[in-house]
């Protein structure tokens, strides 16, 4: 098999009511020029069309951006819808204003990693380098 | 992994998450997979596949949406190959075109994958036809490729396609553009999207005039279309013509060839693929293939000689 052709696939979206994408799209190039492939749905998804997505797109990683601070409630609310699709092995990532204090609660319901405020793009390059599994075991391939 | 027939009859039986596994293994060249497209495959070969090219930005993706609108309107399941470049520094891209296909992401009758050319030489990557198969063996009625008609890629999509909508809007000269990337020759429907725009008119000329009565490859008379595809006016006159498309090739017993020429283009790309990678191989480690070239190097042979005895040992 050609190594070359095997990828890291990434879901990029926005959950929630804010508008804002300039961060989930820094964070979309700065994944592709790691050549990885970056899904990116655009602004204003709820989490079924966030997981659904996901499953039809065959990702390996899930990365969420809220600014509106709703996150305690849409970012548990995708991982749970991962699962429900079959899809719960698919590692859940989140950014955007989410305070120190929220983190522990988002881990506990699954959410693999937190980048708080003034985390860089590399930071999270690397997270997803180190987090990865074999490609394609996400989706029982 | 499940065995290649369990497998295979999930997928004929519509099961989504079945389906984006065995894409997912196809496009990273998995044998497992291939094993399971091989169960599925005389399953597949209803679906009328259609080719949606033109310059970025004159509104493929939102004309897809609608499209698909207009197919779960009628009751029909659809499928959606959205293809855009895989950059050639880094080998990542960017798949941006389910942006405009939100609506439908929650709709079971819908399936949308994204796919990046992957470096494939000279236009789509064989990872569509294989996508396409899986949709198809799926049972959707309608399977919407779109690809970003600049070079290759768009001109190629023609080959994988019953019918081929090329996509254009007014302003930015984008017809003289399209004009050269060679879209004029493979077009079924021509469509002038962003008909709200100024200069629809002066594209609707130098259109027509590109296309000079000339019918298509099949010999059928050549619609040209206006839309918005923002507001969705003019959306069902082109899902007309699309309709209307489909029923002539059915009724001049043109449908079969048009699948039997999609069928060897999807052949002659997996058989140029493996012919590069045997290259590839052979180059970087093979120790005859490198006393041929040291032949020709010195001399000893010349071009064609070593030229077949390369092709005998590629093929070998
Ligand atoms: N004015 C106008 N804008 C449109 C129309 N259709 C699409 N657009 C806009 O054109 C831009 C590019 O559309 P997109 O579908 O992404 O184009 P693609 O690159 O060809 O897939 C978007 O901002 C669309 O909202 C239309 O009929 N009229
Ligand atoms: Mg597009």
């Amino acid at each position: 098999m050609n190594p070359k052709n095997r990828k890291i696939r990434v879901l990029i979206a926005k959950p929630g009511l804010d508008g804002h994408d300039r961060g989930a799209k820094v964070v979309a190039r700065a994944l592709r020029d790691a050549g990885m492939e970056v899904i990116y749905t655009g602004i204003r998804q709820t989490p079924e069309a966030i997981a659904s997505a996901a499953v039809q797109e065959g990702v390996d990683f899930v990365g969420l951006s809220c600014l509106s601070g709703a996150h305690g409630h849409l970012f548990p609310e995708v991982v749970r819808l991962l699962k429900a699709h079959g899809a719960g092995k698919v590692r859940v990532f989140g950014g955007g204003i989410i305070p120190e204090s929220d983190i522990p609660a988002l881990k506990r319901a699954g959410i693999r990693k937190v980048f708080p405020p003034g985390s860089t793009t590399g930071d999270i390059v690397d997270w997803i380098l180190n987090a990865r599994l074999p490609v394609g075991e996400a989706h029982g391939t | 992994m499940t065995d290649p027939k369990t497998a295979a009859r999930k997928v004929l039986a519509g099961d989504i998450r079945a389906a984006a596994a065995l894409m997912r293994g196809l496009d990273d060249g998995q044998p497992s997979c291939r094993a399971v497209l091989k169960e599925l495959f005389a399953g597949a070969g209803r679906a009328h596949v259609v080719g949606v090219t033109g310059p970025p930005g004159s509104g493929k993706s939102t004309l897809v949406d609608r499209l698909v609108g207009e197919a779960r309107e009628e009751g029909r399941s659809v499928g959606v190959v959205a293809v855009d470049p895989t950059s050639p520094f880094s080998g990542g891209a960017v798949l941006g075109d389910r942006i405009r296909m939100g609506r439908h992401a929650v709709d079971p009758g819908v399936f949308i994958r994204s796919l990046a050319t992957r470096g494939s030489l000279g236009g789509l990557s064989g990872s569509v036809f294989d996508t396409v198969t899986v949709l198809d063996a799926m049972g959707k009625d309608l399977v919407l490729i779109e690809t970003a008609g600049v070079g290759q890629d768009g001109v190629k999509v023609a080959s994988a396609a019953h019918t081929v909508l090329v996509v254009l809007s007014p302003g930015m000269g984008d017809d003289i553009q399209a004009i050269k990337a060679g879209v004029m020759e493979i077009g079924d429907i021509y469509v002038m999207n962003k008909a709200d725009k100024e200069g629809v008119e002066s594209l609707e000329r130098s259109l027509r005039l590109a296309l000079d009565g000339r019918p298509g490859r099949d010999g059928l008379p050549r619609p040209v279309v206006r839309t918005e595809a923002r507001s969705g006016k003019g959306v069902a006159d082109l899902a007309a013509a699309l309709a209307g498309h489909r029923g002539s090739l059915l009724e001049r017993g043109l449908w079969e060839e048009r699948s039997r020429a999609m069928a060897r283009a999807a052949f002659e790309e997996l058989v140029e693929a493996g012919i590069r990678s045997s290259l590839e191989k052979k180059r970087a480690s093979d120790k005859a293939w490198k006393s041929l070239l040291e032949g020709l190097a010195c001399r000893r042979l010349d071009p064609y000689a070593a030229a077949r005895a390369g092709l005998r040992r590629l093929l070998r």
